[in-house]
């Protein structure tokens, strides 16, 4: 697959990271040679195997409907860079 | 030209259970900012959703209810996005194999029974609460309601009118509250609705471009966004403009929709598989389990009160379109009320003094057993019914007990016989003339006569009584 600087763009601008140019470069040859050794694996019969999001032992893992106590406010905002006491704060967010 | 409006609707149903849809918080409503979280729902690194047995359950049993296909092997995906109203950074949801597919509800509309098709339903996590702060720049974030499971159920674009849309959500708000699986409260948000909108030259057979409305939470606000959307949209056309793919957001207060994004910043969500949930498989047996637990539906219920209560089709369609109603006239009936009796207490008073509260059925405080205690004094003879009237206005509100109530204001009917005649005497000496022109045979006069026999027993003789002792009397 051709990696094309508007895919590196993209990619950055939907995984929030800022890419000076060089880094640009360097990310799209990266980028090509792991799409390229994806094509290499691509390769291998796989079609008697499981796939991995339907493969291991376990399914249906479910929990009762009970409530249990919540976290004390105070240690959960304890974790963010910007609080009021009550809730977490951030820089503007509009949609 | 005609055009012919196409809508197609997105509605967002809260599940009734106790707990979040991946961890124990509560689910209640309302409650200071951020109490109802915990390490799971807050997104915290190394911890691992749970899913909740009842939500399954809850929405398996929508699917049924609403005739759709079940998906024995579910699973579940990630929806990626910064935002932050979920802090995780994305929403866990169904894409690839929802719960529930190909499904259908019957409307009733002008025209008759219409059937809107079910494209699918699924189950999601809701997000978190986030208030803008103008003055500091900043955005407060409460992340209680993050977690808290939600369906969506996503119609195909088979409504021609905002009048079918309500049709269909009030179908769907009544199915909901038969099941048990949600309380749709639509002014705490636990139903609300994308409406996707495109209008066509009448008879067309392909869909024009849409626009997709959100922020819809009561039905007068969906149906004035549809009548907004619907005029912009044909006026775009009319001026030879084309109508963009967009999602536009509905402000109640102007009355207006107002775009929020086009096609051309159209979200990548890259979704993929929920590493961290296995995969749920729903057995033969266990949606047996859940087709023998649906409860009687509307429609039938509806039949049964004609047939078995003899009540008019009116009165037994009013009562069964509302789940609470329903509950109501069942525990008053039980009780030993004459159903008819019940019925008409509740459609007449008991409707009446809802709307001047301004409150819903299941708001109000009066219980089926005090109704019950009120028509039981009424059958007994103990009061009569304008007296009864008067009781069921005062004690309404509070529910304060009718006995009670009517003892304490010495309500009741008076049944010594030779008071209600002495009240007569009373009335025949003070008033000669009209006694005259009733034995002259001028009925019109023994209203009159009776109106002053109650007066002077306040109210509470049983005017059959009273009448039959001035008759005697004469």
């Amino acid at each position: 697959m051709m990696v094309t600087k508007e895919l590196v763009e993209r990619l950055a601008a939907l995984s929030r990271l800022r890419l000076p140019r060089e880094e640009q470069e360097k990310m799209t040859g990266e980028l090509e040679q792991i799409l390229g050794y994806m094509d290499v694996l691509k390769k291998l019969d796989t079609s008697g195997a499981e796939s991995l999001a339907e493969s291991g032992s376990l399914k249906n893992v479910l929990r009762e409907d009970e409530v249990i106590p919540s976290q004390d406010r105070e240690e959960l905002l304890r974790n963010a860079p910007a609080s009021d006491g009550e809730t977490f704060l951030v820089p503007k967010a509009v949609e | 030209m005609t055009w012919e409006t196409v809508i197609g609707l997105e509605t967002h149903v809260e599940l009734a259970t106790k707990t979040k849809i991946f961890c124990s918080c509560t689910t209640a409503f309302g409650g200071a900012p951020n109490t109802h979280c915990c390490p799971v729902c807050m997104g915290m690194p190394g911890t691992l959703p749970v899913v909740n047995k009842k939500v399954v359950e809850f929405a398996a049993r929508a699917g049924l209810a609403l005739n759709c296909e079940i998906t024995r092997r579910n699973r579940f995906d990630r929806k990626n996005y910064f935002y932050p109203d979920l802090p995780k950074a994305y929403q866990v949801s169904q894409l690839y194999l929802p719960i529930a597919r190909n499904g259908r509800v019957a409307i009733s509309t002008e025209d008759g029974e219409k059937e809107i098709r079910i494209h699918e339903l699924h189950m999601e996590e809701d997000a978190g609460k986030l208030v803008h702060d103008p003055w500091l720049d900043q955005t407060r974030c409460d992340y209680n309601r993050c977690g808290v499971p939600l369906i969506e159920i996503v119609t195909e674009p088979d409504f021609r009118s905002g009048t079918e849309v309500i049709a269909y959500l009030e179908t769907l708000k009544s199915t909901l509250e038969y099941l048990g699986v949600s309380d749709c409260k639509m002014q705490e948000g636990s139903l609300r609705c994308d409406v996707n909108l495109s209008v066509r030259p009448a008879g067309s057979q392909t869909l024009g471009t849409r626009t997709e409305m959100k922020n819809l939470n009561s039905f007068k606000a969906i149906l004035r966004a549809i009548d907004y959307e619907t005029k912009r949209q044909i006026e775009r056309l009319e001026e030879g403009k084309p109508v963009v793919q967009e999602t536009r957001r509905w402000d109640d207060n102007k009355d207006a929709t107002f775009s929020m994004r086009s096609k051309e910043d159209t979200q990548d969500y890259r979704y993929f598989p929920e590493p961290d949930l296995p995969p749920l498989e729903l057995s033969e047996e266990y949606l047996e389990g859940l087709r023998q637990q649906q409860p009687e539906m509307a429609h039938a219920r509806r039949a049964r009160y004609q047939a078995e209560y003899g009540l008019p089709e009116q009165d037994a369609a009013l009562i069964t379109g509302q789940k609470a109603l329903v509950d109501f006239f069942e525990e008053t009936v039980a009780l030993g009320a004459p159903p008819k009796e019940a019925a008409n207490w509740m459609l007449g008073e008991m409707m009446r003094r809802l709307k001047e509260e301004g409150q819903e059925p299941k708001e109000m405080k009066l219980t089926p057993a005090n109704l019950a205690a009120l028509i039981a004094l009424v059958e007994a003879g103990k009061i009569n019914r304008n007296t009864a009237t008067k009781v069921f206005r005062a004690i309404f509100p509070e529910n304060m007990d009718v006995k009670e109530y009517v003892c304490t204001h010495g309500l009741e009917q008076v049944s010594d016989p030779a008071l209600v005649e002495r009240t007569v005497e009373e009335v025949f000496r003070a008033q000669p003339q009209a006694v005259e022109q009733l034995r002259a045979g001028n009925g019109k006069v023994m209203g009159f006569l009776m109106g002053q026999v109650m007066g002077r027993l306040q109210g509470k003789a049983d005017p059959g009584a009273v009448r039959e002792a001035i008759r005697s009397k004469l």
